[in-house]
Formats: C-alpha cells, sequence, structure tokens
C-alpha cells in the first residue's frame, strides 16, 4: 500500500466521523437531556401502570369494534368501486384515451396514494363533522390509489397474445374486457383488494384519534384520561382484530393463486 | 375467395415488413405460407384481418373489401374470418368449452357473453366441435390444464365456431413436438377438405408444409418470390426463399425422420433393425 492511497484511506475515515459528530450535534440540539436520562424510568412507570390490562373494559369496547370492522369493510368496497374504471382508464392497453383520460386516472392514483387515511380523516371530520361517514370515506379515499395502482400494473402486465385472439373472433370492447382482461387480473385484483382490507382494518382503528369513530376514539378517551389499563385493553383487541384479519387475508389470497 | 391487392406494411420504426404482395386464394383452397424469420408472414396474415393496420394495398374478402371498413364493421367481417395461434392463445383461466364459446362472441350481446347464455344452438355447435378434434371429455376442464396438442384442438375448435370463411393459422405447429405436429396439421387440413374451407398457414417446417398443403407461397423480405405446387419446392426455390443451404441434405434427413416415425413403431423392433444393419 503506498503512502498516498494510506493517507486517503485515513481521510476518508476522518471526514466520515466528522461528519457524523455533526449531525449528531444538530440531532440533538433540542434534546433535553435531563428527560432522556428520565426515560427508563417514565416508560417503566407507565408500563406499571397500564398492567394488568382493565378487562371488564373489554365489555365497552364490542360495540366500537364492529364500527372499526365496518368503516373498514366499506371503506374498502367503497374504494375498489371507483378503483376499478379508475384503473382501466389508467392502463395504457385499455384507455380509451391516452392523452387525456390516462393522465387524469393516473393522477387520481397519485393523489389518493399520497395522502395518508388519517389526513383524510382530518380534513374530512372537520368537513363533514365528526362520525363514522367521515371514517368510511377516508378509507376509501385512500385505497382508490393502493387498488388502483396494483390493479392498473395488473392489466398493463397481461398477456397480449390472448387479447389477440379474442378480438380476432369480433369480439367487441367490453367483451374483449370480460374474456380476455379480466380472467388475467382477477387473482391479483382479489388479493390485492382483501389486503388492503386487511389494512384498513388497522387504520381505521385508530381513525378514531381524530373524530372518525371506532375503537380509536376509546383509545383518545382513554389516554386523555390517563387510563393505562383501558388503552392496554384496546390494544388487545387491536392485535387481535389484526390477527384474524391477516389470517382471513391469507386464506383467501391462497384460495385464489 | 381472398384477394390481396398491392399490400404494403411499413412499420413505424421504419422496417418494410411488405413490399406489395399480391395474392389470390380461391375457395377451399389450403396455402402454406413459408419463409425465413422476419420475412413478413406474420405481418402478412394478420394485414388479413387487420390485428395489424395495413400501410397500403386493399384486401378483399369475396366482394368484401377488408381494408376499407369501420370499425364496427370490421367486427363483423372477423366474424368470419377464423384465426389459429402459434401458442395458442387460450384464455387460460377460462374452461375449454368457454374458450370454444368466445368464437361466438362477434354474435352474441355483451349480457349473454357476459352472463355465459349462449343461443342453444352454438352450445350444441361448440359440442360437436370438440367431438370432432377429440376433446369432448375435457369441456369443462380448465384451459391450462391441457397439453399442448390439446390447447391446440381448443384453438382450432375456437376458430371454427366462428362458423368462418377463411382460416389464417399462424405457426400452428411451434411449439409441438413432431408428432403432435403432424397429427396438428393433419386435422387442420382435414377440416379444411370436410368444409371447404381456404386457409392461410404460416409454417416454418418447409416438410411438414409440403406434405400437407396443396399450394406454398415463399416469401422473403416482404415479397412473394415462390408461389407453386409443393413438389416445385426444389433446390432452386429453397434458395430464393432461404438463401444458400444444403438443401438435399436437409431433405434426405427429414425424409428418413419421417420413415423413421412411420415404419417403426416399437423400441425393440427398432434395436433389432439397428443391430441387424451392424452385422
Amino acid at each position: 500500500m503506498t503512502a498516498r492511497s494510506e493517507f486517503l484511506q485515513w481521510l476518508g475515515w476522518f471526514l466520515l466521523v466528522a461528519a457524523f459528530v455533526f449531525c449528531w450535534r444538530i440531532m440533538t440540539q433540542d434534546t433535553i437531556w435531563a428527560f432522556v436520562h428520565d426515560a427508563p424510568r417514565q416508560g417503566g412507570d407507565i408500563l406499571a401502570r397500564a398492567l394488568p390490562p382493565r378487562l371488564d373494559y373489554l365489555g365497552q369496547l364490542w360495540i366500537p369494534l364492529w364500527d372499526t370492522i365496518n368503516m373498514a369493510s366499506l371503506g374498502t368496497l367503497a374504494g375498489t368501486a371507483i378503483a376499478v374504471p379508475v384503473a382501466f382508464l389508467a392502463a395504457r392497453n385499455t384507455t380509451p384515451s391516452i392523452l387525456v383520460l390516462r393522465p387524469i386516472a393516473l393522477f387520481l392514483i397519485v393523489a389518493s396514494r399520497s395522502i395518508n387515511s388519517l389526513i383524510w380523516a382530518l380534513l374530512l371530520v372537520s368537513i363533514l363533522g365528526p362520525g363514522m361517514l367521515a371514517g368510511i370515506i377516508a378509507i376509501a379515499l385512500r385505497s382508490i390509489g393502493f387498488i388502483g395502482k396494483l390493479l392498473y400494473e395488473a392489466i398493463e402486465e397481461i398477456d397480449e397474445k390472448q387479447v389477440e385472439a379474442v378480438v380476432s373472433t369480433g369480439a367487441s370492447r367490453l367483451q374483449v374486457i370480460d374474456y380476455a382482461i379480466v380472467p388475467q387480473v382477477l387473482p391479483s385484483f382479489l388479493g390485492t383488494t382483501v389486503f388492503r382490507w386487511d389494512i384498513n382494518i388497522r387504520e381505521s382503528a385508530i381513525l378514531g384519534l381524530v373524530g372518525a369513530g371506532g375503537l380509536g376514539l376509546k383509545l383518545q378517551s382513554s389516554l386523555n384520561m390517563l387510563a393505562w389499563p383501558q388503552v392496554t385493553a384496546i390494544f388487545l383487541v387491536i392485535l387481535g382484530t389484526v390477527f384474524v384479519s391477516e389470517w382471513i387475508s391469507a386464506a383467501v389470497r391462497k384460495a385464489i393463486v | 375467395m381472398l384477394r390481396i391487392v398491392g399490400l404494403t406494411k411499413t412499420y413505424r420504426t421504419g422496417d418494410k415488413a411488405l413490399k406489395g404482395v399480391d395474392l389470390e386464394i380461391p375457395a377451399g383452397q389450403v396455402v402454406g405460407l413459408i419463409g425465413p424469420s422476419g420475412a413478413g408472414k406474420s405481418s402478412l396474415i394478420r394485414c388479413i384481418n387487420r390485428l395489424i393496420e395495413p400501410s397500403n394495398g386493399k384486401v378483399f374478402l369475396g366482394d368484401l373489401e377488408v381494408t376499407g371498413l369501420s370499425r364496427s364493421e370490421l367486427r363483423l367481417a372477423r366474424r368470419r374470418i377464423g384465426m389459429i395461434f402459434q401458442e395458442y392463445a387460450l384464455v387460460e383461466r377460462l374452461t375449454v368449452m368457454e374458450n370454444v364459446l368466445s368464437g361466438r362472441l362477434g354474435y352474441v350481446p355483451f349480457w349473454r357473453s357476459f352472463l355465459r347464455r349462449y343461443p342453444a344452438d352454438a352450445v350444441e355447435n361448440a359440442f360437436a366441435l370438440l367431438e370432432r378434434v377429440g376433446l369432448s371429455a375435457h369441456a369443462d376442464k380448465r384451459a391450462d390444464a391441457l397439453s399442448g396438442g390439446q390447447r391446440q384442438r381448443v384453438g382450432i375448435a375456437r376458430a371454427l365456431e366462428q362458423g368462418p370463411e377463411l382460416l389464417l393459422i399462424d405457426e400452428p405447429t411451434a411449439s409441438l413436438d413432431p408428432k403432435t405436429s403432424r397429427q396438428i396439421m393433419r386435422l387442420i387440413v382435414e377440416i379444411c377438405r370436410e368444409r371447404g374451407l381456404p386457409a392461410i398457414i404460416n409454417i416454418h417446417d418447409v416438410v411438414l408444409a409440403q406434405s400437407f398443403v396443396e399450394r406454398i407461397i415463399g416469401l422473403r423480405a416482404g415479397e412473394v418470390v415462390f408461389d407453386g405446387p409443393p413438389e416445385a419446392l426444389d433446390t432452386a426455390a429453397l434458395t430464393r426463399i432461404y438463401g444458400e443451404e444444403d438443401w438435399d441434405a436437409v431433405r434426405r434427413e427429414a425424409e428418413s425422420d419421417f420413415e423413421e416415425e412411420h415404419a417403426v413403431p416399437s423400441a425393440s423392433q427398432r434395436t433389432e433393425e439397428r443391430m441387424a444393419g451392424a452385422v
């Protein structure tokens, strides 16, 4: 190894360490070290207060849980109903107009995807007032982008030979979609939709934090009252629900492959 | 029956796939279209039903000028032209029956095809066709559960379900083994005879073409360079179509393959013969 390359290597390490120190300073300049020092004790304190969970509180959670599941399911349903036509307009091989409709459809998909459902809910609660309706619409709006994107990508990846064969029989545009395209994208579409429903169950459980109904509403009021054993009980319910929805979505995806 | 006049196709990339092709195919004639890859065989048959838009020239189906039709008129014309594809192009996730019935799509309204409620005579015809191609036992299987040869039979039944006046057949045997290839070619030719159907078969296996069709058209770089009976396809003609190669050797090899396939049915006999030859 020459002296020159040794020096360069040393310089490289030096700059790396210098950059680390510099970044660390910026990262921590607002940190109050007394609080960080205190953190393990505070964490332990909350954990001690949160345990054991208040199990008799579960009785008050079944109705909010039912609301949460309905919010997720209806939102997924509405989102899917809009996402399907949008996906066919966005896919290069099925859109009736590449110059006008395709960009509009793509914009809808990107707009929906770029905003988290919690933010959608925040906006909708201030427009529609608190309640389940805002939650359902928030879930639906976010689902359009997710399902629309994955579906239009699946449509663009189909085997064109099958389409060519159906076109050559003299089939109309709708018949071509029904016979040559839908059978090819159906498994991926069902998989995507069930997966989104599974995500939506998780998301709708926290939408109540901003007033959109369901379990999140209970979570918020328990947090405000510092009722930690109740918070733990809610977490348990969310965990159980997500576990079940995960299991359902895995079973459905296995069934359609 | 089919008349092509001055057909040219220039792709957007500037590739000239067809340079003024003139052809006439009388009713009931089965034509083999041969030529090297990229000669324009596939473009030619796709220009006939306008899966590819021709750049210039005319295509007449009987008295109808296909090249002058509007979108909706074209759909009606396509019903009269059955097409069979290289890799079968079946809708893999639909059943055999649905695939055959899809040949009827141009005749039924959307709601009927969507609900799979085809008129009784269409369904009857589909069963008869599956019987004809030897697949009646497989009607309810999914298309992707069949073997290559069986899938191509479904492809044939789908094309016939259209009640076509002309068959366009694109490399029907390219994905099949030699024995199945011969069976499929035999089936296609038999069916065309039975129904007096004219057909254009794109095929790159010269020997296979020669043994089944009554007329051969050789295409090279978008131009017709040979048009005649299979017997007339001699070394000079093959050189004109494909360029220099030891054509006599190719033909001898293919002939011995053919004889072996037909003369020696069992493996034990084959060994005996080989041993006899050694003695």
